[in-house]
């Protein structure tokens, strides 16, 4: 794309600022699925005899499985077969040091705000990056590295740490849990591998950054994080994506293992592409995450933002089958234009004494469809299991739509389950209110949309929390005339 | 400082104020009286740039410019503060942060630097003390879970805060107990200034046992109807409202 019409794009758009092409040089493989990609693409990485067959017979179940339409989205039929599966940008196969990265790649997350260099990083968070299928930089690794922490890209965790891959890969999310979760499994690049030992709280935020840049691609990267015994740790996924007018397919997949007393805590601020204000182009962002709090006492805490993609696929879900493991979930969902959400969580209570928290804030503007969709479910052997969930809709203008389906599955009798719900527009008489003090008509919006969400971003670290305010005032840009 | 000159206007289709006049000086007090659907909070309403009020004719000059050109919030900026009759509530944000964004806003617009959070607290401490208002209170959400007398409480106390040139009370008074009007009045008075000027909206002549107007308005049907000093509004709560419609019907 020329820079000329590179502007224009942007003026038009000037709501999604991360927008832009990287012109780097990539090997992409042409598009089309088969066993011969699959074999093509753990061969590019290097791959172990068990991981390629892992991937074959994750394709095998995939071709077997539909794609799921019990949701509350829509859009054209996706050819599966018109989409590359892997891109990377040309560079050595292997970085020894920060300053191999190529230098337009580090340019592109600087534009982001992502500083590669260490020494920069004065907020204390190590940082892997993504660029399209590959992960190109991992910092503070060595500062990690002395607590016995694992933080690295999950093709390195496949050569360097066979052992501990192996034991968990697959056991949150199987390979065959779903249709995009198959696919995922069969043809994923990269992603991120974190591990901390037994007892350790890990100092600093880790953080994984996503980024797609080439076109006619899908994206599909496989997280893992797991929490020893005792160990804590706090995680935060971010993604952009340029603006292309055909949509992109992202199907990711995380999964997460806490063992006894450990606690994860995995925060998301999703703002991939999300179309223009006609709802030409945009990421399909179909997303499997999942938890698993296996030991006594373990915990994990899912805390998303998402205001990006053309559609909105994820659930992640918490089972607690540990006793006494406790599972929250609290989401900001915001739909704006013609972007549509169907997101939620699932909490399956296995273990005794099991607790879940659920706040799920969902915004819709403009003619955005958003769908909260939850499930609790009680084993019979979960004794005095309790779950509270709460699931508010603001409503902006008169075009858009919030729709909740909650699902609640109770087999036993101690359980105490609670649920609350509740639909509110941001009225004429709150703007003039906040107007008639001297703020602006945006301002107001914000303000009142902040307070909304207010519950769930002060569960994100300071830093995020306030990156995800910013991030929702562009999201709604304009929204209100 | 406001002039205002046959103002008409429309709400839901209808012609409510129709030809209002009124003149205000710094310093001075206004108090605006009628019965109910005389067009009194109307008034207010369209001074503040509420957009369901519908300005069809006449101008409002306030400091030397067309008042009515600016938007709501330019309006606030420029000094014009508005105590609300049904204060709003603003789920999750604290009074704190709502009341440091306005003042900010308005300090921006002044040329004036903004305050930071240790600033700000200082600020509305002293305030709260001169008001005797519950510090407590800023934790809270806007106007959130908040009695009748709270909500205008801190009506009066914003009101202090942002320091107007010019304050509306839109019917402060409705719905409060006499401690409370006492002390909203107290508020009020403390805030009584050379440079600052008021226009109390009321139903009733109590309020202005507190509140000692410099001028009375009578709005009937949509016009002011008579004017005078603060003796006029004991006239009306000797013989009420029910005169004005002999006298509407004569005139």
């Amino acid at each position: 794309m020329t820079t000329a019409t590179r502007t224009i794009e942007e003026l038009a758009n000037r709501e999604y600022k991360y927008g832009f092409v990287t012109d780097v040089e990539q090997e992409i493989v042409p598009i089309g699925l088969s066993e011969d990609v699959v074999r093509l693409i753990s061969a590019k990485k290097e791959e172990p005899e068990w991981m390629l067959e892992w991937r074959l017979k994750a394709y095998r179940a995939w071709l077997r499985m539909t794609e799921p339409t019990w949701h509350n989205v829509h859009y054209p039929p996706i050819d599966y077969q018109a989409i590359s599966y892997y891109a990377a940008p040309k560079q050595r196969p292997k970085l020894n040091s920060l300053d191999e990265v190529d230098p337009e790649i580090r340019a592109t997350f600087e534009k982001l705000g992502i500083p590669l260099e260490e020494q920069k990083l004065l907020s204390g968070v190590a940082v892997d990056a993504v660029f399209d299928s590959v992960s190109v930089a991992t910092t503070f690794r060595k500062k990690l590295g002395e607590l016995g922490i694992i933080f690295c890209s999950f093709s390195e965790a496949v050569r360097e740490h066979p052992e501990l891959v192996k034991a968990h890969l697959g056991s949150v999310v199987p390979h065959t849990d779903n249709f995009f979760a198959a696919l995922n499994a069969a043809v994923f690049s990269d992603g991120s591998f974190a591990y901390i030992p037994k007892g350790v709280r890990c100092p600093m935020e880790l953080s994984t950054y996503f980024r797609i840049n080439a076109q006619n691609t899908g994206q599909f990267e496989r997280t893992l994080i797991v929490a020893e015994e005792g160990s804590y740790v706090s995680y935060l996924e971010g993604c952009t994506a340029p603006m292309r007018d055909e949509n992109q397919l992202h199907a990711a997949v995380v999964e997460l293992v806490a063992q006894a007393n450990a606690t994860i805590k995995y925060s998301t601020i999703q703002n991939w592409y999300p179309g223009d204000k006609e709802g030409r182009g945009g990421i399909y962002n179909f997303v499997t995450k999942r938890g698993l709090c296996k030991g006594a006492a373990s915990k994990i805490t899912w805390t998303q933002v998402e205001t990006g993609s053309a559609i909105t696929w994820k659930y992640p879900s918490c089972i607690l089958q540990g006793d006494r493991s406790i599972g929250e979930f609290y989401s900001v969902a915001v739909t704006n234009n013609r972007q549509q959400a169907d997101t939620g969580t699932k909490m399956i209570h296995i273990g005794k004494d099991t607790k879940s928290t659920i706040v799920s804030k969902g915004i819709s503007a403009g003619f955005g469809q958003n769908t909260y969709r939850g499930a609790v479910k009680i084993g019979k052997n979960a004794k005095n299991a309790r779950n509270y969930s709460q699931c508010d809709s603001l409503l902006i203008g008169d075009k858009c739509g919030a729709h909740t389906f909650p699902y609640l599955e109770i087999k036993n009798t101690s359980a105490r389950v609670e649920h609350e719900a509740s639909t509110s527009k941001i009225g004429d008489e709150q703007i003039f209110y906040c107007r008639q003090r001297g703020l602006a008509t945006e301002d107001a919006v914000n303000m009142i949309v902040s307070g909304f969400c207010r519950q769930v971003f002060r569960e994100l670290p300071m830093e995020f929390a306030v990156e995800a305010q910013k991030l929702l005032g562009v999201s709604l840009e304009g929204s209100v005339g | 400082m406001l002039e205002v000159r046959n103002l008409k206007v429309r709400a839901e289709g209808k012609d409510i104020l129709r030809g209002v006049n009124l003149t205000v000086k710094a310093g001075e007090v206004h108090a605006i009286m009628g019965p109910n659907g005389s067009g009194k909070s109307t008034f207010a309403r369209a001074l503040a740039g509420h957009p369901q009020y519908e300005v069809v004719g006449g101008e409002a000059r306030y400091l030397g410019r067309d008042l009515l050109d600016m938007d709501p919030d330019e309006r606030a900026r420029e000094g014009v503060f508005m105590a609300f009759q049904y204060p709003v509530e603003i789920a999750g944000v604290s009074n704190a942060y709502f009341l440091k964004a306005a003042l900010n806003a308005k300090r921006k617009h002044d040329g004036l630097g903004e305050l930071d959070a240790m600033e700000f607290m200082t600020l509305v401490r002293d305030k709260a003390k001169l008001f005797d208002l519950d510090a407590s209170m800023l934790g809270r959400a806007v106007n959130e879970g908040f009695s009748g007398g709270e909500k205008k409480r801190n009506e009066i106390f914003q009101l202090a805060v942002l320091e107007p040139k010019l304050a509306i009370l839109d019917e402060t008074d409705s719905g409060l107990d006499i401690d409370a009007l006492r002390v909203v009045a107290n508020g009020v008075n403390a805030m009584r200034s050379t440079d600052r000027a008021f226009i109390v909206v009321t139903h009733y002549q109590r309020l202005l046992n507190y509140i000692i107007p410099d001028f009375v308005h009578v709005l009937n049907d949509g016009v002011i109807v008579r004017s005078g000093g603060k003796e006029l509004a004991l006239e009306l709560e000797e013989k009420g409202y029910g005169w004005l419609e002999a006298a509407g019907a004569s005139a």
